[in-house]
């Protein structure tokens, strides 16, 4: 076992199966308190289904977890109490103001009143939304739902915090101070899963699982996983992204084209020798590129690399 | 524990209080079915539309078509030349009985014999058929009567006839004017009441479900008994109150004695809002969308409304139906309503419904909370 001695999350062997399909194949890893652990994988991947596991309101087919020392599917309502989930919609009370929603949640982990008031008040400060303390849940912007729908989980100071995909739909500008919100639970100790589409999001995360079709391919750091890029990145700025994605593939020693926001992202295996024939051949071509320089790879290209990779082994 | 059953209370009324849909099943039934049961809800008969043909034109027959006009019951609407007329105009649904005086009507009762008179009655309608028949022959009746006698007391002394007339003398108990009103009004309470709280009940659930509070609520240490409580307790004080209001404004606005005790009534409609509470959250426990919901309401809703006597008589029903009438709690509580409003018996001799009521309430309940905590996993 991988699990070191006061993990705060440890998963083993975690197995859902849906009649024919498996959402979540033998899943195991463990999380530190004070770190945030991403799960990151596309859609139907098995991100919402293990969250479901670790929250306990799924019982797995096989494997374990325990959270806190405490076996969670021997003693579910134990772990209740130091646990936290925010699933990918969490559910607000929208006929209910932002002070009564999270004056329901303090109330039904019985919080004791000045010390979820205390709390409240910092988190609304730190999430900007002091001003709507009256206003209906309902009423409010999607982001500012997220924000609350964290400070709603958080009243009762959880050791573990799991969210899912709790970034999914909000504004750029929510979404840093979601953030913000999460570093700071990191430096209180706090252990946090995170599940995410967003691949720029998960370089945020200590660690990163990458999941896909319920098989988790790879877990490491961002930088860990980087370095397991097969060659190097050009990135190829053009106003005609789709010809030279054409001109690219065609090309010796390219194992995958991305288009990106910025351009195009070539992978190919040696950066030094391909950069130059790749100038040649869009040129040759007659495709424009203004530039062509070598990056460092994002996750999403790593994210596409390695499933090609893994789609043709 | 305390403190988490009356934070859901608390949430629960907050959210009674602003979401409008809830607030329109809460109010706009119970009105909605007091107004029309109270008012247009009614066996009785009044100016039915009525074709007259009178081929006889004599003093006899014009009397007997004024007794049937003076009534108030009947409406004469079309005066026929013609058979065909009368026919006609019943076809056209201008009129829904035709009474036809045949020539010679008079002569023969002037022979102290019986004289015929054709009535057509439009049978689509076939409950205000009846009712419009059984006036005719009242009135009828009552004409060919005051005609004998009148006939024996010109001819039948001389004769030395003594006359002997049998008349029936008819007493209704508990409703002394056969007033229709007085018998729907409270079985309406027993039906407000639990569309109400079965609707409200069973919505309250699904939307939690729907919007995703339920999954969050569940991984709070929340036990599923004090979810249940929670969710209940609050449908269960708005069926008291549904009930207090309801009764009031059968009491108050239309005049119906409440006769009996109303403790026995308080602990029938307990009972009976156990009933209502199971239901609702057995529909929660089939549905996860709200509309889902609605239509369920309705599959169960209405055969409990249909075979609860409320209208139709128990007893006609076929065998297997009547069976199934055991199952439905507002079978025993329009008992124990109409009992204890309208007759004033006590628990000496409603214990039968109280007992059904309650097994029924409880089993249903179990079987509820059972598959509540089911549906959990
Ligand atoms: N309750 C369920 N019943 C049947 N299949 C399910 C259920 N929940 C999830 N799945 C299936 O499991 C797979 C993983 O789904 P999910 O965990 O929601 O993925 P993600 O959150 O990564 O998008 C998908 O193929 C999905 O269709
Ligand atoms: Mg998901």
């Amino acid at each position: 076992m991988n699990g070191s001695a006061g993990a705060a999350v440890e998963v083993d062997g975690l197995t859902k199966r849906f009649g024919t399909i498996t959402a979540v194949d033998d899943l195991s890893f463990s999380v530190q308190p004070g770190e945030i652990f991403g799960l990151v994988g596309p859609d139907g991947a098995g991100k919402t289904t293990a969250m479901r596991m670790f929250a306990s309101v799924m019982r797995p087919d096989a494997g374990s977890i325990v959270i806190d020392g405490i076996d969670v599917l021997a003693h579910p309502e134990k772990t209740k109490r130091h646990v936290s989930y925010m699933p990918q919609r969490f559910g607000l009370y929208e006929d209910l103001t932002v002070e009564e929603n999270i004056r329901f949640y303090a109330d039904l982990f019985e919080v004791p009143r000045k010390l979820w008031e205390a709390r409240a008040q910092s988190m609304l400060v730190a999430s900007d939304m002091t001003q709507f303390r009256q206003r209906l849940a309902g009423q409010l912007s999607g982001g500012m739902k997220q924000k609350l729908g964290l400070t709603c989980s958080l009243v009762h100071t959880p050791r573990v915090l799991l969210l899912d995909e709790p970034t999914t739909g909000v504004d750029p500008l929510s979404r840093r101070e979601f953030w913000q919100i999460l570093y700071s639970l990191r430096a209180e100790g706090v252990a946090m899963l995170i599940s995410t589409a967003y691949l720029d999001e998960a370089e945020r995360c200590d660690r990163l699982a990458l999941l896909n079709r319920g098989t988790m391919m790879y877990c490491d750091t961002p930088a860990g996983l980087k370095s397991r890029m097969p060659g190097a990145m050009l990135e190829v700025a053009s106003p005609e992204p789709r010809k030279v994605r054409e001109v690219a593939l065609a090309l010796e020693g390219v194992q995958g084209v991305l288009l990106v926001g910025s351009g195009v992202h070539v992978n190919v295996d040696d950066g030094g020798r391909r950069s130059p024939q790749l100038a040649q051949a869009l040129a040759g071509a007659g495709v424009q590129a203004t530039h062509i320089e070598e990056v460092a790879p994002t996750i999403e290209d790593l994210f596409v690399a390695l499933l090609e990779q893994n789609s043709e082994a | 524990m305390f403190r988490r059953i009356i934070e859901l209370l608390i949430k629960e009324f907050l959210e009674l209080k602003r979401d409008r849909s809830a607030r329109f099943r809460l109010l706009v039934p119970p009105i909605i079915q007091m107004v029309l049961f109270g008012y247009a809800a009614t066996f009785e008969v009044f100016n039915v539309s009525t074709a007259v043909l009178d081929q006889d034109q004599t003093q006899e027959s014009r009397s007997l078509i004024a007794a049937f006009v003076n009534s108030s019951r009947f409406d004469m609407t079309t005066v026929a030349k013609t058979r065909a007329d009368v026919q006609n105009a019943v076809e056209r649904s201008d009129a829904q009985v035709g009474i036809v005086v045949p020539p010679g009507f008079a002569e023969l009762l002037r022979k102290g014999q019986t004289s015929p008179l054709q009535i057509l009655v439009d049978g689509t309608n076939s409950n205000t058929a009846l009712i419009a028949l059984g006036y005719v022959g009242e009135i009828a009746g009552s004409f060919g009567q005051s005609y004998a006698l009148d006939l024996a007391q010109r001819t039948g002394r001389a004769l030395g006839h003594p006359l002997v007339q049998v008349s029936m003398a008819e007493r209704y108990w508990y409703n002394p004017n056969l007033n229709s009103r007085w018998f729907f009004v409270p079985g309406v309470i027993g039906t407000v009441t639990l569309i109400t709280i079965v609707n409200l009940t069973a919505f309250a659930i699904v939307r939690e479900r729907e919007v995703g509070t339920l999954e969050q609520i569940l991984v709070t240490p929340i036990q599923p008994v004090e979810f249940i409580i929670g969710k209940t307790l609050p449908f269960f004080l708005i069926g008291l109150v549904v009930v207090l209001i309801a009764a009031g404004v059968g009491t108050f606005w239309f005049n119906i004695p409440f006769k009996g005790d109303p403790l026995v009534l308080l602990l029938g409609t307990c009972l009976f809002l156990i009933s209502a509470l199971a239901i609702g959250l057995l529909i929660s426990t089939l549905c996860t969308t709200q509309q889902q919901a609605f239509s369920s309401n309705f599959f169960v809703l209405n055969p409990m409304f249909i075979l609860s006597g409320f209208s139709f008589p128990i007893a006609s029903m076929p065998q297997v139906l009547q069976w199934l009438t055991y199952v439905d709690p507002l079978r025993y509580f329009l008992v124990i309503i109409r009992g204890t409003y309208l007759k004033g018996v006590g628990l000496d001799i409603l214990w039968p419904q109280m007992l059904a009521l309650g097994a029924l309430g409880f089993g249903l309940l179990a079987i509820a909370v059972m598959r509540f905590r089911k549906s959990l996993d």
